[in-house]
């Protein structure tokens, strides 16, 4: 029943033979249990740089099994990051249907997914697959060297996943996903510059190009002054937007919170700026990830929101039962408690440049990063968070001078409201935690942003 | 597994090495969770491996297999030289290790009542009553869950040192949300994700969930109908002990972390407003904030026997009388900074480097309570558990909400209020402490989550704490 990938190498093979291996054990034990399990192999390295030097520099092997059963109603999964031999394969069946047979029928258990092919997507690269911890150094000491004496620090990471899935109801499929990026700041004394830039390719990481722009941007963001909280209008860079989407994704179109009642979202209704068009696509080239969920579910192109009207929620196939809706792929591996986390989002730009929407701003803000942004309320959405890396005051067109951080107390679905989004940048940057975690979003050019703090208090 | 662990020492330092350690570790976990009324999810992890640090020059490297066997250590100790070796291309000063006295010995944590020996359908039974329970009294979602750790793990030094641990873990909380039409609301027992301990299963019977179940759901419901809490610039905040141990967490514990002060996390977690030349000098708090960084503390969550570069635990001052007088180091990061204690470092998993994190990070109790801050109040609002939190990446300026509050007038606590936030800058907040709970009401409380590094680690601290009384403070900020 192996259905690998076409093309796929002999590491995604393996994980499919793997995870078939467990499947078998399954049916050993229980010939009518249901079950579905997950395998990934790869490699994971990280070269972390701070004061100017390599301080931390970790790579580790990925080998990880994980295997959900159910039986007669009764649900539990299991998971081994260890050797894989057949006795720790087998002790790993054991306990998950040990564990199933004390647990109440789940009501809810939604079943398995029936044989569908995936997309065909393949965002992988070879040399990023092999990239050395020499090679991590070099961009390293490129980015160092770039910032022309400033204080350095961040992170090159580079990783490499193959992915196999196969379940008891006949689905089996395989994939495979690179991920590299630098992160890294430049540091005057009273200001810090950050430059990022993620890929599936690290030889498309201009590590050289980020140490200059960070550098370039602490310079600029060099002994801010204080300003008053208030109501500013902004420009808020990608990463912002970046903190934005994520939040919107998770407490909003999660099918967990749309189904408690938690979410802001009612599908169908033009809830969001007509300029804002957010969806889910793994085959766009522009970004990575694998094309299934841990439940072996294809993950689907779907609109969230079209044209700033609210469309797909975001669905496992718990949450679709109860929603009596479609998986839309999105089943996260292990525990999770959300019900539809995002993968390969794409919050779609528009035609604006970053420098014009600085120009168009009579009084307002150019913010870099957020920083630590927590939710006060999940269903307005209101969230609290810093100011981070730079922020710069707009005057008649013109950035004036810099600014100290500012605390921020904003509702997050009304940022993106009918008429409060300007204009939406030509500049979409992708934002990767590793390859199957990916969102590409612009910058965005926001008429109001609720500033309720000062770096004093 | 100490062959596998010097295996990989001896292969580390054979590729070139001047220093190696490596720590084998099997763990395994297990999660459960309810929501009302039914277990949802029985997850159970296990995992096993070995790390190996490596030291060429002042360049480290580290790698890890997930496989505890020699032969797996041995490539793990050549994998981590040679990245080691890498690192020297964009290499800093020569450092030397803080001198540590090498040491042989085991460690257990307490625990009287082993958490895998409970039967699951007990747990069950547990958490699905909890939830029905909140269900009945006004919740419109109920979630409990439990959680059950337990770690081997043997460390090799090539100073000699050789350190075995056992360590048991666990916990469980509840928490129930009720959905308005404009907002949620949400309460939480113990704490905002439970309650945890270096214990056994006693621990969460200790904690009588069910007997809090139905006042949790009641509270979520009321809060939905009560006054927001009112926007004033200055007024007398009292917090409950799980509020105060999160303080302390964000905005001490963070900050008297050495490799934050040293600029080490300044592209992601951060760094610190505290400066090393004024450590013994800094006011950080008023004089009733005396501040320890124990890791003895028998049954706290940061507890344990040797931190991960083999140190034995011991208890730090960190704040003495409101004076910034010690810090969370591990062996170079103190060399880097000239002190002679390390003693805070812990990786995660195998797979993860070990890094300078809290351990039971605390305040010394006072002589006060609650009941005699909110009678010695005149106008004030008292607030508890943790709802949401954030603070900037120096650790200075920070904005926390609780998920439920109180108003005291003359003396007396009245109406309830939601939506409670207040903000503060830390010195200046912690120098307004003037009221500090005492002995009785002193509470270990578990931080399961405390995530830091990168990759990311999921840390486990500890946070002895009593209530407290602050005067002048802002609060029910708004955007």
């Amino acid at each position: 029943m192996s259905a690998a990938r076409p093309g796929a190498g002999r590491a995604e093979t393996q994980a499919l033979l793997l995870a078939e291996r467990v499947l078998g054990l399954v049916r050993a034990r229980a010939a009518s249990a249901e079950a579905e399990v997950n395998v990934r192999t790869g490699t994971l390295a990280l070269t972390r740089f701070a004061n100017g030097v390599i301080h931390q520099n970790v790579a580790e092997e990925l080998r990880e099994v994980g295997v959900r059963v159910a039986l007669d109603g009764r649900v539990a999964s299991a998971r081994l990051d260890g050797p894989a031999g057949d006795d720790k394969l087998r002790a790993l069946v054991e306990g998950v249907f040990e564990a199933a047979a004390v647990s109440p029928v789940d009501d809810d258990w939604p079943g398995l997914a029936s044989p569908t092919p995936s997309p065909d997507v393949d965002h992988w690269d070879d040399a990023t697959a092999d990239a050395s911890p020499d090679e991590r150094a070099a961009l390293v000491a490129s980015f160092v060297s770039a910032a022309e004496g400033l204080v350095t620090a961040g992170a090159v990471s580079t990783a490499a996943v193959h992915a196999a899935f196969a379940s008891t109801a006949g689905q089996a499929v395989t994939g495979r996903g690179t991920s590299a990026d630098i992160d890294g700041i430049a540091r005057t004394g009273t200001s810090d510059g950050v430059a990022r830039h993620s890929s599936v390719r690290v030889a498309s990481l201009d590590a050289a190009a980020a140490g200059r722009r960070a550098a370039r941007k602490a310079r600029d963001g060099a002994d801010p002054g204080d300003l008053e909280p208030g109501r500013y209008e902004v420009v808020l860079e990608p990463s912002c937007v970046a903190d934005i989407v994520d939040f919107v994704l998770v407490h909003g179109f999660g099918g967990r919170a749309v189904h408690e009642g938690r979410s802001f979202v009612r599908p169908g209704e033009a809830q969001l700026d007509p300029s804002v068009t957010l969806r889910q696509d793994v085959a766009d080239p522009r970004l990575g990830g694998l094309a299934f969920d841990a439940e072996g579910t294809p993950r689907r192109a779907v609109d969230l929101v079209r044209d700033g009207v609210t469309g797909a929620i975001l669905h496992d196939r718990r949450t679709a039962r109860l929603a009596g809706a479609e998986s839309t792929g999105n089943a996260a591996l292990g525990p999770n408690p959300y019900g539809g986390v995002p993968a390969s989002l794409i919050l779609e730009p528009g035609a604006t440049s970053p420098a014009s929407m600085v120009t168009s701003i009579e009084r307002g803000l150019l913010v870099t990063d957020f920083w630590y942004t927590r939710v006060l309320d999940p269903k307005t959405l209101v969230i609290t968070g810093l100011t981070r890396n730079g922020v710069w005051l707009v005057e008649d067109g013109r950035i004036v001078r810099p600014v100290r951080n500012l605390r921020f107390t904003q509702g997050y679905a009304q940022a993106l409201g009918p008429g409060n989004v300007k204009a939406v940048g030509d500049d979409p940057t992708l934002f990767s935690h590793g390859p199957d975690d990916q969102l590409l979003v612009p910058s965005l050019h926001l008429a109001s942003w609720a500033f309720t703090g000062g770096a004093k208090g | 597994m100490y062959d596998v662990a010097t295996a990989a020492v001896e292969a580390a330092l054979s590729a070139g090495a001047r220093y190696a350690d490596a720590r084998v570790m099997e763990s395994r976990s297990e999660v459960m969770g309810a929501r009302d009324g039914h277990v949802e999810q029985v997850d159970r992890g296990e995992r096993a491996g070995v790390g190996v640090r490596a030291l060429i020059g002042s360049s480290w490297g580290f790698f890890a297999i997930p496989d505890p066997s020699p032969a797996a250590g041995r490539q793990a100790g050549q994998r981590a030289a040679a990245i080691a070796r890498a690192s020297t291309r964009v290499a800093g000063p020569p450092v030397e290790l803080v001198d540590v006295p090498s040491v042989t010995g085991s460690w257990a944590s307490p625990c009287e009542v082993d958490p895998w020996s409970v039967p699951l359908d007990e747990k069950a039974s547990l958490l699905e009553g909890v939830t029905r329970t909140m269900r009945e009294h006004g919740a419109d979602t109920a979630l409990a869950t439990s959680n059950v750790w337990e770690t081997r793990k043997w460390l090799v030094t090539s100073e000699g040192t050789r350190v075995d641990q056992h360590v048991r873990e666990c916990g469980a909380g509840m928490n129930a949300t009720a959905v308005g039409d404009g907002e949620t609301q949400r309460r939480s027992n113990p704490g905002i994700r439970g309650q945890f301990g270096t214990r056994g299963w006693e621990l969460v019977r200790s904690l009588d969930l069910a007997g809090n179940a139905a006042r949790i759901g009641e509270e979520a419901r009321a809060l939905l109908t009560a006054p927001q809490c009112p926007s004033l610039d200055a007024t007398d905040l009292i917090l409950g002990s799980e509020q105060m141990a999160l303080q302390i967490h964000e905005s001490v514990g963070h900050a008297v972390e050495l490799d934050r002060i040293l600029g080490w996390e300044a592209a992601f977690a951060g760094t610190s407003w505290l400066d090393l030349a004024q450590l013994g000098s800094l006011r950080f708090g008023s004089d009733l904030m005396r501040i320890t960084a124990d890791a003895t503390l028998p049954g706290a969550l940061g507890s344990f026997g040797f931190d991960d570069e083999g140190t034995p635990a011991a208890a730090i001052e960190i704040v003495r009388d409101g004076t910034w007088v010690g810090v969370l180091a591990g062996r170079d990061s103190a060399a880097v900074a000239g002190l002679p204690y390390a003693g805070a470092v812990r990786a995660d998993g195998f797979n993860r480097l070990p890094m300078v994190r809290m351990t039971n990070v605390g305040l010394v109790p006072g002589d006060s309570s609650l009941e005699a801050m909110i009678a010695a109040t005149d106008d004030g609002i008292h607030m508890d558990t943790n709802r949401s939190w954030s603070i900037d990446d120096r650790r200075l300026n920070f904005q926390f909400g609780c998920e439920i509050g109180w108003e005291i007038k003359g003396g007396k606590r009245t109406r309830m209020l939601r939506n409670p936030t207040y903000t503060g800058i830390s010195p200046r907040f912690w120098g307004s402490l003037d009221m500090l709970g005492g002995p009785d009401e002193w509470t270990f409380w578990g931080t399961p989550n405390c995530g830091k590094g990168q990759p990311i680690q999921t840390g486990h601290t500890g946070h002895p704490s009593v209530p407290a009384r602050f005067r002048g403070i802002r609060v029910g900020v708004r955007g």
